[in-house]
């Protein structure tokens, strides 16, 4: 029987097991357990790592490019505005001032405008308080319209009687609210679900295109976020104003549906209104910036949904609309901080190589019972708190710390002389050393441990000197575990943040800490994230070139 | 003693002892010469003190008493890289970051030979030991038995006249062993180079050595050729250590020149040959060689004593069949007969005579 098989197995087509089933879909079926149970043991420091650790990773990258609140805030304003030519140095049309006035009514009732003001600040200072204060200014336009309207018809200044108007009659124009209820979704980032209980009927939205808009804006707002009834509500400025818009172009002459006639009183009284265009509105009565082409040429840069603009910043570059373009030395920092990080972290790698040499060598030569001693020593510093640690490097380092005394008592340094240690880079260097130093001498002393002493004493017996030895045969040996040590404590130094904080006064911070301050105090989270991309990318280049020139094979841990 | 005034020793211990812990010897009172050309294996059980003594000869350790000299003058002062003694090391210790080429050019670099001078050297070396297709590969690319031919070879690549090999087979299969084996005399005599080799393995020590010094608790027990050791150990650890030994104790009645009387615990008498036994009265291990027991007593002497046995064990291993006898209340007494057409073959159970001739029966200090 297995004779069989196996001549049939050894002749054409695939081997079979001893069921007749290919020998390969049986191995499967056997090792399908073994391997779910595999992955059952480390799903749950999988999921642990992709929650924790790819995720935000994944999720800062993303920030470095992301730019959707330009176009979010001011949809139809970044609509309009793609058509202007910004070297013509004027001010953009009318059209894009109307959407200007709508999107930011809108983004000024969802308080949203103060956080567009914070982003679009990043390229170009005083845009936040334009923006804030443009926010407060728009109520204006729309009071004095109102004022003339009640005064034709006072049913005007009536909720019930708006949404009247707006409902209409016949066909209603769902499209148009659920547009709105997505833009203003959009822009919140709620999901805004539910019924406004308003749709505007289709004559009525064809008729008064923009006074549709801004009550339906109005509609979704009081009814899904205010939670509040709409035919109850006195409508926003905003329609007013789109009404006096309207109303200056469409012809109501024929329009029959509810509230026709008081359309047709305004329209007729329409010169009542004390009408301006809304270009001239912004200009006169908001703020004169708003006629400024830079401010326009800032938000047209910005408002593509995804932009190079904040990796150009972390490289001292811009975006502008005539491309990129370097940033004025004076704003020029992140340049230097890469390479000033990049140096120190070497200088730190290099201290920690000539400290901890010597150390690992003794912990892997010395008998057990002092190697032990020694081992403690080298341990002791995880014990302590890392801040306790730093901080006892400014007691030692400062000018009138523990070192200077000592110097100062031995006579070597004059009393008004003492040595600035601290807040500088010597005193970064020397507290970051000292902190990642075990990260040096753990991987070498490992690999030191595994280097027999008979390669020493081979060297020796054919005549090399005590130095040959070490050089030629013990260190290349070693060099595995220089490698490894590095690569730790290089990759943990260029990252550092909290004792360049505290010992490195302004010369001796790395770029962590201003991502840091990104982070926690400008909020620029996008340029923290394309700074923090750039560092990884520098330690994966870095990473890389040490694979290459070295070899990572020759990375040994232990 | 009268070794040490031997002015043509070319290597030579004097009164040695080390001690690494200041209360313990490891090596205690150590005399040993040689002359130039000899092959010397120390052998001994692990902790003798072998490989300590080799140690002090390479200059790895310090002496804590006593000189050693090479070619007449004293080295315990000489740090070992001027010794210019080549080493094999247990475990090879070949740089594992440098290929066999430069691990036998090291030796000569140090010496700061010109470039052509050390090709010609590593070439020579290499051939040798039938390794020159080899001088491209790193250590961890080469067999066991390759890497050991590149560290004899290594050893040997800068002419050194002493050469110190610290077990340099252990790690070798059986039969890669005994090719070795053959090698590194067949190399030692054709070079004229002074050997001394450490092993543990007492086959090693008698097919390779000029010489065996067996080492016990930090003395040489005892320093012979291999076959006076095999054939007449001085002692009953020597007797025990060296080959398969069978043992009966018991108390010297009767000493008379080459022959000695013994009474056996169990009470029979056997003549033997006394060797540091001294009185009468005192106790004794008598030592037979298992290939030396006759059951057949047409090849004894007249008037030899026989001795009853019982057999406990047959076992046939080819070329001879070793049985094991009680033998006067010993149950691990051994006896080896050739597998010849005509011999016997015992039953587990059966009851035989056997016998010895006297000068083969040795009787040792208890």
């Amino acid at each position: 029987m297995s004779h069989t098989t196996d001549t049939a197995g050894a002749g054409a087509g695939p081997m079979l097991a001893a069921d007749g089933t290919p020998l390969k879909r049986s191995l499967n079926r056997a090792l399908r357990r073994q391997k779910l149970r595999a992955l059952m043991l480390i799903a749950p420091l999988l999921l642990f790592v992709l929650l924790t650790f790819i995720a935000p990773i994944a999720d800062m990258l993303f920030r470095s490019v992301e730019n959707q609140i330009v176009s979010d805030t001011l949809p139809e304003t970044v609509e309009t505005l793609s058509d202007w030519d910004h070297t013509t140095q004027a001010p953009p049309s009318e059209t894009v001032y109307e959407a200007l006035y709508f999107d930011m009514f809108v983004a000024a009732e969802a308080k949203e405008h103060t956080r567009l003001g914070g982003r679009l600040n990043y390229e170009m200072s005083g845009l936040s308080s334009l923006i804030r204060s443009s926010g407060r200014s728009l109520d204006d336009l729309g009071d004095d319209y109102l004022d003339a309207l009640e005064a034709i018809d006072p049913a005007w200044g009536e909720g019930a009687f708006w949404f009247e108007l707006m409902s209409g009659e016949g066909e209603a124009a769902e499209e148009v609210i659920t547009a709105r209820r997505r833009a203003v979704a959009q822009m919140t980032g709620d999901r805004l679900g539910g019924d406004t209980g308003f749709a505007p009927s289709a004559e009525i939205a064809a008729l008064l295109p923009r006074t549709t808009r801004a009550y339906s804006d109005f509609a979704v707002f009081t009814a899904l976020v205010d939670g509040d009834v709409v035919a109850e509500e006195d409508p926003w400025e905003s329609v007013y104003v789109g009404l006096a818009l309207d109303l200056q172009q469409a012809d109501v002459s024929g329009y029959a549906g509810p509230g026709g006639d008081a359309l047709r009183a305004a329209q007729a009284d329409l010169d009542s209104l004390p009408l301006m265009p809304l270009s001239q509105f912004f200009d006169e009565e908001v703020d004169a910036d708003w006629n400024d082409p830079e401010v326009w040429a800032v938000i047209q840069t910005y408002s593509p949904r995804y932009t190079t603009g904040y990796f150009l910043n972390a490289v001292d570059l811009q975006l502008t609309p005539d491309g990129v373009a370097t940033r004025p030395e004076r704003e020029s920092i992140y340049i230097m901080l890469f390479k000033r990080t990049l140096f120190m972290s070497l200088t730190i790698t290099l201290s920690c190589i000539l400290l901890g040499y010597p150390v690992a060598w003794l912990l892997a030569n010395l008998p057990s019972s002092k190697a032990n001693l020694l081992m403690i020593l080298v341990l002791l510093p995880f014990w302590t708190s890392l801040l306790v640690r730093t901080s006892a490097w400014k007691v030692m380092l400062q000018q009138q710390g523990v070192i200077n005394d000592v110097l100062v008592w031995l006579g070597l340094v004059a009393d008004n002389d003492r040595l600035v240690m601290i807040n500088n880079q010597f005193g970064t260097i020397v507290a970051m050393t000292h902190i990642l130093l075990p990260f040096m001498i753990l991987p070498l002393y490992s690999v030191m441990q595994g280097i027999p002493p008979s390669y020493l004493r081979a060297a020796k017996s054919l005549g090399a000197t005590n130095w040959t030895a070490f050089w030629r045969v013990y260190f290349p040996q070693s060099v595995p575990g220089i490698g490894a040590g590095s690569i730790l404590v290089f990759i943990l130094a260029i990252g550092y943040y909290i004792t360049p904080e505290i010992v490195g006064g302004t010369t001796g911070t790395f770029i962590s800490n201003r991502i840091a301050y990104h982070i926690s105090s400008s909020l620029n989270w996008g340029l923290a994230a394309a700074l923090g991309a750039i560092l990884l990318a520098v330690v994966l280049l870095l990473y890389w070139a040490y694979d290459r020139i070295v070899g990572i094979d020759n990375v040994k841990l232990g | 003693m009268a070794e040490t005034s031997d002015s043509g020793a070319f290597v030579a211990f004097e009164r040695v002892q080390k001690s690494y812990d200041g209360e313990t010897l490891v090596v205690k009172d150590l005399n040993l010469t040689m002359p130039k050309g000899e092959f010397l294996t120390m052998l001994g059980p692990s902790g003798s003190g072998k490989t300590t003594c080799l140690m002090m000869l390479a200059g790895f350790e310090t002496a804590t008493y006593g000189e050693i000299k090479l070619a007449g003058q004293p080295i315990n002062n000489i740090p070992p890289h001027k010794r210019g003694i080549g080493m094999v090391f247990q475990n090879y210790a070949l740089f594992p970051h440098m290929t066999v080429a430069e691990n036998l050019s090291f030796p000569l670099e140090v010496r700061k030979m010109s470039k052509s001078a050390r090709e010609a050297k590593i070439k020579r070396a290499l051939g040798m030991v039938q390794m020159g297709a080899f001088a491209g590969r790193r250590p961890a690319q080469l067999s066991g038995g390759q890497q050991q031919r590149i560290a004899l070879a290594r050893a040997l690549v800068f002419e050194p006249e002493l050469v110190l090999m610290d077990e340099p087979l252990g790690a070798l299969d059986k039969q890669l062993r005994e090719h070795m084996q053959f090698e590194i005399t067949r190399l030692a005599h054709d070079l004229g180079i002074t050997t001394v080799y450490v092993t543990h393995d007492q086959t090693e020590a008698l097919t390779m050595s000029d010489r065996v010094a067996v080492f016990n608790d930090g003395r040489i027990q005892q320093l012979a050729p291999p076959d006076q050791l095999y054939e007449e150990p001085e002692n009953s650890f020597v007797a025990q250590f060296i080959g398969e030994n069978n043992t009966l104790e018991g108390v010297i009645k009767s000493i008379s020149g080459n022959t000695c009387e013994v009474q056996l615990d169990g009470g029979e008498v056997i003549s033997a040959r006394p060797v540091n036994v001294t009185e009468v009265g005192q106790r004794t291990r008598v030592s037979i060689r298992p290939e030396r027991v006759e059951m057949d007593k047409s090849r004894l002497q007249e008037g030899a004593h026989t001795l009853k046995a019982e057999v406990l064990e047959f076992v046939y291993m080819g070329d001879i069949f070793r049985t094991r006898l009680r033998v006067a209340g010993n149950t691990d007494f051994v006896m080896k007969t050739r597998n010849a057409p005509d011999q016997v073959r015992l039953q587990k159970g059966q009851q035989i005579e056997i016998g010895w001739l006297p000068d083969d029966c040795r009787a040792l200090d208890a």
